[in-house]
């Protein structure tokens, strides 16, 4: 196990245990944000933006290089029809079931086991696509 | 507007700011979620949309990354949880028929609530703007949508 896959398997632990802690585990509190019941998503995605905007945009201008090499670089993509297609068909999914990736994710840890069927699934779309689409 | 009250969502928020800026600030890399599921299929399929560069470099942190999601997951609900471990009630079919859009929609789009919605905002992507005003929008009609036919929740 090389240190990268520490980093991030620690990076996952405070990830989950942040997606948890601010209830993205259970699809019904995010299909509440999407029923405009309770705006607490965007708080969490707003306080999770602020934190990362720091690391990204000031921590590069103090430091040359991430402390175990590799560098810095912001994470951009160029828009394509496919950028905003992919987001509505990705809405779609997400406004039906409650459920995305991250949050499947922590979901199973929090004992929601029938979410694996949302995850097989989510492997099926995503090999759909990569395969027919990519 | 908060039936839960703020704090539990700012806490969680902060808390995930701090792992993407612990794993960015170590190794550069963006901890993002959706691109598991392709880099994942890159151990599986010989198609060459999933045997790229990208995906075969981060695969094996990604699913160190995975693992890590479950398991801090668990650490909280066995820690400080206030309702320990928990079972959804959103029906088996919203799961099947949401999943496999998501999976799609997230790949094609190059791009979840994690890659656009929190690292590529923080790096004051446009593309990632738009993406995420996108699937918010369409999310929220269809949630409308799904709770006018009688499904709950």
């Amino acid at each position: 196990m090389n240190n990268r896959n520490i980093v991030l398997l620690v990076g996952g632990i405070i990830f989950g245990f942040g997606l948890a802690w601010g209830g993205m585990a259970k699809p019904e509190i995010v299909l509440s944000f999407l029923q405009l019941k309770d705006y607490g998503l965007v708080l969490l995605m707003g306080s999770a933006v602020a934190i990362t905007f720091v690391a990204v945009n000031i921590v590069p201008r103090f430091m040359e290089k991430p402390l175990l090499g590799g560098e810095f670089k912001p994470r951009t993509r160029v828009l394509s029809r496919n950028t905003i297609l992919g987001a509505i068909v990705f809405g779609v999914g997400w406004g039906l079931s409650g459920q995305c990736p991250g949050s499947a994710l922590s979901s199973l840890g929090v004992g929601n086991y029938p979410i694996l069927i949302g995850m097989i699934s989510m492997f099926v779309g995503a090999y759909v696509m990569g395969r027919y689409f990519g | 507007m908060f039936p839960l009250g703020i704090y539990p969502y700012i806490v969680g928020g902060l808390i995930i700011g701090i792992s993407v800026s612990f794993s960015y600030i170590l190794t550069g890399i963006h901890s993002t979620q959706s691109s598991l599921f392709s880099s994942t299929l890159s151990y599986f399929s010989k198609t060459p949309y999933f045997q790229r560069k990208t995906y075969l470099d981060s695969r094996e942190w990604r699913l160190f990354f995975a693992a890590g999601v479950i398991l801090g997951a668990l650490v909280y609900t066995i820690t400080v949880s206030p309702d320990g471990f928990w079972v959804s009630s959103v029906q088996w079919w919203r799961l099947v028929v949401g999943g496999f859009l998501v999976g799609f929609g997230t790949r094609l789009s190059s791009g979840c609530t994690s890659g656009h919605g929190i690292s590529g905002i923080a790096s004051l992507s446009t593309t990632s703007l738009y993406a995420v005003i996108t699937f918010i929008a369409v999310g929220i009609v269809v949630a409308h949508l799904t709770q006018l036919l009688g499904v709950v929740p």
